[in-house]
């Protein structure tokens, strides 16, 4: 899924295969301000998930796909990207995916859509 | 997840949540999720090889010509604040691990089953009976549009506890996409009631 075949993910990734803090595939991550600078000092897949993240929130798996960086290694540079505050990754408005007012939402938004 | 380092900015405030469409090898998982999606399934669907044919038998699904390789993903915008995303387990044993991945933060799940070829979602059923907590149903995928065995047949074929709905579905048409991704919502709904936030 790399999309360089001949560079290994251990390379993209400084040897690190997990990050601090749990991204889900689903987590949403945004880009704040877009500086074209700071994307030119980025490895090429960093600054990928960074310009496209630029896009507007788009969830870990989307931009891993997009991308074309195994979702592994789109974890670790994300987590750098958000710690270096070139990305916000957005915390769960709820703390869990059974929160009745989260589902009720989703209920709601689906009746309407269907 | 304390990411956002500098209160002051402005956070683009939207919510995601997921449902996670599972299933054997060929019930109809990606054609579900590209039925509802609002955009074109981001997946990482690769061209079956000759060399897999021998692998993942398809007896009854000739025509398919294509497997789901890892994860693939569908996405409705419910509302501007909202995402809804769907994700298709990979459906072959050896992507096992991935399913604990995609099931975290699930909000609910639905278990597709082909009734021409119930044991291929066996392990998807007993994987969610056993060893998910994610709320499940299961949704007979109707491909001609008929449906060739009575629920209750099937629910035993499947060993299926009573407390598991068991819905229909064509994969094919949104409205009864959406309808199943509804039964599984309010699945949840009704069996975290007692734990729920309130």
């Amino acid at each position: 899924m790399t999309a360089n075949p001949w560079v290994r993910p251990y390379v993209l990734t400084g040897g690190r295969t997990r990050t601090r803090h749990h991204l889900y595939v689903h987590t949403l991550v945004s880009v704040d301000h877009y500086d074209p600078t700071a994307a030119l000092r980025l490895s090429p897949e960093a600054r990928r998930l960074y310009e496209r993240a630029s896009f507007g929130a788009q969830s870990v798996a989307e931009l891993s796909a997009h991308c074309g960086v195994s979702l592994g290694v789109t974890r670790v540079l994300l987590e750098d990207l958000a710690a270096a505050d070139h990305v916000l990754i957005n915390e769960d408005t709820y703390a869990s995916p059974y929160d009745h007012r989260l589902l009720k939402r989703v209920i709601d938004g689906l009746r309407e859509f269907a | 997840m304390a990411f956002v380092s500098s209160p002051d900015r402005a956070v683009p405030n939207v919510t995601s949540a997921k449902i996670v469409v599972a299933g054997g090898f060929g019930v109809g998982k990606t054609t579900l999720v590209g039925t509802v999606s609002e955009i074109p399934p981001v997946n990482t669907e690769a061209w079956m090889t000759q060399a897999s044919k021998t692998v993942d038998p398809l007896n009854g699904s000739e025509a398919k010509t294509t497997t789901t390789v890892a994860m693939d993903f569908g996405r409705i915008s419910l509302a501007r604040d909202l995402i809804l995303y769907l994700f298709g387990t990979p459906g072959q044993p050896r992507f096992w691990p991935m399913w604990d991945d995609l099931c975290r933060g699930a909000s609910a799940a639905v278990v597709l089953v082909d009734t021409r070829r119930l044991d291929v979602s066996f392990p998807a059923v007993n994987y969610f009976e056993n060893d998910s907590d994610v709320p499940f149903v299961v949704a007979v995928n109707l491909f001609d549009g008929r449906q060739t065995h009575p629920l209750d047949q099937v629910r035993d074929a499947l060993g299926l506890a009573d407390t598991v709905p068991l819905v229909t579905v064509d994969a094919r048409d949104r409205r009864s996409c959406v309808q199943s991704l509804l039964a599984s919502l309010n699945n949840t709904v009704e069996k975290t009631s007692q734990v729920a936030t309130r």
